[in-house]
């Protein structure tokens, strides 16, 4: 399958999982929110369960020998620790990520996530920008 | 019941993030790379994901109980605010760093190892942080 086609499947998948998140369970599959509620212990089995879900399918592809992406393995360990910092703490602050803001606000015809996937996406271009190609400018490049 | 259908949407969302080359750091920071090499294939996760699910937050907004009859209560739309935009742009820092979000992050836990569990402990580090720092206060989680 042409991955551009591949890519579509996967995300018609994760439609079809938050529309039926929200039509059964009456929750916005928003993961940021999902782990940071879950770790609090905020009552709801549902969470854990979903968490499991998306845990299941990583356990899944590790046994049926799916590759570990080797953009993940080759970055430093502190490097990768200082960017789930970022994104947790982000992730808080601004009320949800990719999929809280970028799928399901954004399919909810939500401003909040409309200004919100905005703004992460130009922030998270421009630090892509910089790191690739900012050596010239800013010294931090590679 | 209702942590059954979870888990199964759990499931799917997961096998979503999957096939969708969402799991591939090197794939995102090749869709975030608009002045290199750009590769526009992770334009139609999203696309196909908000194309899919769209119609049912339709149906949804014109409900106030979900299929089994519990309170369905979507967030609020409008009220933009200072966290939102701030939050969103540290968030955005990181996954440019990483090319790693949450969702893809929680199923890299399931066979990638070290690196994966790093990333997941930070990003839970974070968002202990953040509630440490910020009061309880504003709208309902969501991301």
């Amino acid at each position: 399958m042409h991955p551009f086609l591949q890519s579509l499947a996967g995300g018609v998948l994760i439609g079809l999982a938050s529309a039926g998140l929200l039509l059964v369970n009456g929750r916005i599959a928003g993961i940021s929110g999902l782990l940071s509620n879950a770790i609090m212990l905020r009552p709801g089995l549902w969470r854990w369960t979903f968490l499991g879900g998306l845990v299941a399918v990583g356990i899944g592809a590790g046994v049926l020998g799916a590759p570990v992406p080797t953009g993940l393995t080759e970055q430093a360990p502190l490097a990768l620790a200082a960017a789930g910092l970022l994104v947790g703490f982000g992730t808080h602050l601004g009320n949800g990520c990719t999929s809280g803001h970028g799928v399901c606000g954004l399919s909810n015809l939500s401003l909040r996530s409309l200004v919100a996937t905005a703004v992460f996406m130009v922030a998270a271009g421009v630090t892509v920008f910089i790191s690739r190609h900012g050596g010239g400018i800013a010294g931090l490049g590679q | 019941m209702r942590a059954f259908a979870a888990l199964l949407f759990g499931g799917l969302f997961g096998l979503g993030l999957l096939i969708s080359g969402m799991l591939d750091p090197d794939k995102v920071l090749g869709f975030l790379d608009i002045a290199g090499d750009w590769n526009p294939q992770l334009a139609f996760v999203m696309g196909g994901a908000i194309a899919a699910a769209t119609p049912f937050f339709v149906i949804a907004r014109r409900r106030e109980r979900t299929l089994l009859g519990d309170p369905l209560v979507l967030p609020e739309r409008l009220t933009l605010d200072w966290r939102l935009v701030a939050g969103a742009a540290i968030f955005g820092v990181g996954w440019g760093l990483s090319g790693l979000c949450p969702g893809p992050a929680v199923v890299l836990l399931g066979f990638a190892g070290p690196p994966a569990w790093i990333f997941g402990a930070a990003v839970i580090a974070g968002l202990v942080l953040g509630r440490l720092l910020l009061s309880g206060s504003g709208a309902a989680r969501r991301g």
